[in-house]
C-alpha cells in the first residue's frame, strides 16, 4: 500500500505546529529546545517524503535528512550547554525570568 | 695735543654715570667724584685756555652724517677767544659750586642724584661751550634744559616746586622751538651750520628770520622779557642749583647764543634792534620788579634777569666784547651772590628777608662775601661789576640809540637800590624774627664763597683801562683792530653816580630811617603795587594763555565725555543689547530645536521599546509573524 504524499505532508504540518506552539509557549527552556527538535523532525518528515514522493534519487532527501539531524544534536548540545550555564548563575531556567539584558 | 679737549664734557659724563647707577652705595662720596672730574676738567682746559689767550685758534671737525645733498653734519670743537671765556666761567665757577654744594646738600636723601643732574649738566654746558655748530649747540642746549628741570624740581615733593620745574620746561621749550626753526632756517639759507661759516655770510632773504628765531632761543633760555616768568620760579630748586644753572651759566648759554652767532646779527641790523630793544625792557623791567621782591632768592632771580638783559642789550648794540665782559663777571659775582644767600638759607632756615636781619654778627663769611658781591653788582668801582657794567653803558652811549643808555643807567641805579636794600634788610639792623639762631656755614661752603669774592673783586681788571683793556682786545681779535678804548668821564661818572645814589637811598630807607620805606610804598602805590605784583605777568599769562587753554582742554573733556564715551557706552550698550536677543534665540529656538530632537527621539523610543521585551518567546512570535506576512505575500 502507498500512503500518499498528503499524508506526510499533515503529519509534519501537525508536528511542526506542535513544535511551534511549544517553542512559544514554553517557560521552560529545555521545554523549548525539544519543541525546536520537533520542529527539525518535522522538516526531516517532509524533506524525505518529498524526495521519495518527487526526486529521481530518494536518497537525496534522505541524507539531507541525516544532515540536519547531525546539526540538530550539535544545536542542543549547545542549548543545553547554554542553558545549564545559565542556571548556575540564575538558578532559574524560566525564559521569561532571564531578563537580564532587557533595556 | 688740543683735541684733549673732549675730556672737558666727557670727564663730567662719567661722573654723571657713575653717580647716577652707583649713587646709593657711593653715598656723600658721590659728591666728591663730581667735584673731582669737574675740577679735572677745569685743569684740562687750563693749558688750552692759555694757548687761545697767547693767540691760538683751535677748531677741529668730525663728520657725524653726510646728508643727502651732499653736506655734512660734524661734530667737534672751536675754540676761540669766546669759547676759551666761557670755558674759563664755567669750568671755575662750576667747579666751586660743586665743592659748597657737598656742604649744601649734606644730609640730604637724594644726594648722590643731584650730584649725577649736576654733572650731567657740566656736561652739556661744556659741549655748548666748545661747540663747533649749532646742532651740537642745540642738543647740549636741550640736554641742559632738561637738567634745568630736573634740578628745579629736585624736591619735587613740595608741588610748587614739581610745579615751577614744569614751568621752566614749557617756557622754554617756547623759546626752543624758536631756536630749532631758526637753526633750520640759517641752514636754508646759508647752507651750513658751522660756526666758522657765519663769518662769510652771502645776504639771503631769510637771513632775517633765522636771526629772530634764534634769538628766540636766548629769550627763552636767558629769560627775556616776555619769557621771564619761569626763572623766579625756578628759584625752587636747591640754592646751588639757582647759583649754578639759574645765574652763572645756563642763562648765559642764551647770551653766548647770540654772541657766537654774533656774525649772522651783524649781518641782520633790523635782528640787532630787536635784540637790543628786548634787553633793555628786559633790564629795567626786572630790576624793576626786584626793588619789592621780599624773597631773598627772589630778589636774585629778578637781578639775574635783568643782568642778563643788560648783556643782551650790550650784544645788540653791537658790544660783543661788553656783553661777554659783563656775562663773565657777572657769572662770578652772581654766582657768590646765590651761594650767599644760600649761605643764609643754610643757617637760618629761611628765605624771607621780613624774618631776617643782623645776620652781621653771626655769619662773617657769609656777610662779607655778600657784600662784596653786592658791591660788585651794583657797580662800584673797582670792582668787576662797575668795568664790566661800565663797558655797556658807554657802548649804548655811543650807540645810534642813546635811550637806551638812560634805560640802563636808571636799571643800574635800581640794582644797587635793590641790592643794598638787600644787604641792609639781611645782615643789618636787628633780627626780626627770634626763633632763628643763626650759624655759621662749614668750610667747604665759605670756602668757595671767598674764592669767588676774590674773582668778583679782580675780574674786571682784565677789562679795565690799568690792564690796557687786555680783555677787550683779547676778544675783539688779536692786533686786527685794536679799538681806541677812550675813557668816557661822563659814562664813568654817571655809572659810579648811579651806583652810589642806589646804595645811599637804600641806606636811608632800610638802615636810617626804616620808616622811610613805607612812606614811600605809599607816596609811589601804584608803582608799589605793579613791582610787588611783577607786573601781573604771571596772571596776564593766566589770563591769556593758561585759561583759555584750560577751557580748551575743559571743553575737550565734555566732548570726550558726553560724545566719545557716549558713543563707547552706546556701542557697548547696542552690542550688550544684540547679545541679549541672540541669548533668548539661542535658549528658546536654537536650544528648543535640539530638545524637540532629544524629545522627539525619546517619545518615539519609548513606544518602540515596547516591542523589546526581552522575551525570547515574543520576539520568536514576531518572526513567526513576520514569516506568515511574507507567506502571505507569497501565495496572494
Amino acid at each position: 500500500m502507498i500512503v500518499p504524499l498528503e499524508h506526510f505532508l499533515i503529519f509534519g504540518a501537525i508536528i511542526f505546529t506542535i513544535g511551534l506552539y511549544g517553542t512559544l509557549v514554553r517557560r521552560n527552556l529545555i521545554g523549548v529546545l525539544i519543541s525546536i527538535e520537533l520542529i527539525l523532525n518535522s522538516v526531516n518528515v517532509n524533506l524525505v517524503a518529498f524526495s521519495k514522493a518527487t526526486s529521481m534519487a530518494p536518497e537525496t532527501g534522505q541524507i539531507f535528512a541525516v544532515f540536519v539531524i547531525a546539526m540538530a544534536a550539535a544545536a542542543v548540545a549547545v542549548g543545553l550547554a547554554i542553558v545549564i550555564a545559565l542556571y548556575r548563575v540564575q538558578k532559574t531556567v524560566l525564559a521569561d525570568e532571564v531578563n537580564l539584558l532587557k533595556w | 695735543m688740543v683735541n684733549q679737549i673732549y675730556f672737558v664734557p666727557l670727564l663730567p659724563l662719567a661722573a654723571f654715570v657713575v653717580n647716577i647707577f652707583f649713587g646709593k652705595k657711593l653715598g656723600e662720596k658721590a659728591g666728591w667724584i663730581s667735584v673731582i672730574t669737574s675740577a679735572a676738567a677745569c685743569l684740562i682746559a687750563l693749558p688750552i685756555m692759555f694757548g687761545v689767550a697767547r693767540g691760538g685758534h683751535f677748531h677741529h671737525e668730525f663728520l657725524w652724517l653726510t646728508l643727502s645733498n651732499g653736506h655734512a653734519l660734524e661734530f667737534g670743537y672751536l675754540l676761540d677767544p669766546l669759547s676759551t671765556t666761557l670755558l674759563f666761567v664755567v669750568t671755575v665757577v662750576g667747579t666751586l659750586i660743586q665743592v659748597y654744594a657737598t656742604g649744601y646738600m649734606h644730609g640730604d636723601p637724594k644726594f648722590s642724584r643731584f650730584f649725577a643732574y649736576v654733572s650731567l649738566f657740566m656736561a652739556a654746558m661744556l659741549t655748548l661751550v666748545i661747540a663747533n655748530n649749532f646742532i651740537q649747540f642745540f642738543v647740549s642746549w636741550e640736554i641742559m634744559g632738561l637738567c634745568s628741570y630736573l634740578l628745579i624740581g629736585f624736591w619735587f615733593e613740595k608741588d610748587s616746586a614739581a610745579n615751577a620745574g614744569r614751568k621752566a620746561f614749557l617756557t622754554t621749550r617756547i623759546g626752543d622751538v624758536g631756536f630749532f626753526i631758526g637753526i633750520m632756517t640759517l641752514y636754508v639759507a646759508s647752507g651750513s651750520l658751522n660756526f666758522r661759516d657765519l663769518h662769510h655770510l652771502q645776504p639771503h632773504a631769510l637771513l632775517p628770520m633765522a636771526a629772530l628765531f634764534i634769538f628766540c632761543g636766548t629769550i627763552g633760555k636767558s629769560a627775556q622779557f616776555p619769557l621771564h616768568v619761569w626763572l623766579p620760579d625756578a628759584m625752587e630748586g636747591p640754592t646751588p642749583v639757582s647759583a649754578l644753572i639759574h645765574a652763572a651759566t645756563m642763562v648765559a648759554a642764551g647770551v653766548y647764543l647770540v654772541a657766537r652767532s654774533f656774525p649772522l646779527f651783524e649781518a641782520v641790523p633790523q635782528a640787532m634792534t630787536v635784540v637790543a630793544t628786548i634787553g633793555t625792557i628786559t633790564a629795567f623791567m626786572a630790576a624793576f620788579i626786584a626793588l619789592t621782591a621780599t624773597d631773598i632768592k627772589k630778589v636774585l632771580a629778578y637781578s639775574t634777569i635783568s643782568q642778563l638783559g643788560f648783556m643782551v642789550a650790550a650784544l645788540g648794540l653791537g658790544g660783543l666784547t661788553p656783553g661777554t665782559f659783563h656775562l663773565m663777571t657777572h657769572a662770578f659775582f652772581k654766582a657768590l651772590l646765590f651761594m650767599a644767600a644760600g649761605s643764609v638759607i643754610h643757617g637760618t632756615g629761611t628765605q624771607e628777608i621780613k624774618e631776617l636781619g643782623g645776620l652781621f654778627g653771626k655769619m662773617k663769611h657769609t656777610s662779607w662775601t655778600f657784600l662784596i658781591g653786592s658791591v660788585a653788582i651794583a657797580g662800584v668801582p673797582p670792582l668787576s661789576g662797575f668795568w664790566s657794567k661800565d663797558e655797556i653803558l658807554l657802548t649804548a652811549y655811543n650807540s645810534s640809540q642813546r635811550w637806551i643808555y638812560w634805560v640802563l643807567l636808571a636799571s643800574a641805579f635800581m640794582t644797587a637800590f635793590y641790592m643794598f636794600r638787600l644787604v641792609f634788610l639781611t645782615f643789618f639792623g636787628k633780627a626780626r624774627n627770634h626763633h632763628i639762631h643763626a650759624h655759621e656755614s662749614p668750610v667747604n661752603m665759605t670756602l668757595p664763597l671767598w674764592v669767588l669774592a676774590a674773582g668778583a673783586i679782580l675780574l674786571g681788571l682784565p677789562g679795565s683801562p690799568f690792564f690796557g683793556n687786555w680783555f677787550q682786545n683779547f676778544l675783539g681779535g688779536h692786533g686786527e683792530h685794536h679799538a681806541e678804548h677812550v675813557i668816557n668821564w661822563f659814562v664813568m661818572g654817571s655809572s659810579v653816580v648811579a651806583a652810589t645814589g642806589g646804595i645811599l637811598l637804600a641806606a636811608v630807607l632800610y638802615l636810617w630811617f626804616p620808616q622811610g620805606a613805607l612812606k614811600m610804598g605809599e607816596i609811589f602805590r601804584p608803582l608799589y603795587l605793579a613791582s610787588i605784583n611783577k607786573l601781573w605777568f604771571d596772571e596776564l599769562y593766566k589770563r591769556i594763555i593758561v585759561d583759555p587753554w584750560q577751557a580748551t582742554g575743559r571743553w575737550l573733556f565734555a566732548f570726550d565725555k558726553t560724545i566719545i564715551d557716549g558713543t563707547v557706552n552706546g556701542a557697548g550698550w547696542l552690542t550688550l543689547l544684540t547679545s541679549r536677543i541672540h541669548d533668548v534665540f539661542d535658549k528658546y529656538i536654537i536650544d528648543g530645536l535640539v530638545n524637540l530632537t532629544g524629545a522627539v527621539v525619546q517619545i518615539f523610543g519609548a513606544f518602540t521599546r515596547r516591542i523589546q521585551t526581552g522575551l525570547i518567546q515574543n520576539y520568536l512570535l514576531i518572526v513567526f509573524l513576520g514569516v506568515l506576512v511574507l507567506v502571505y505575500f507569497e501565495l496572494k
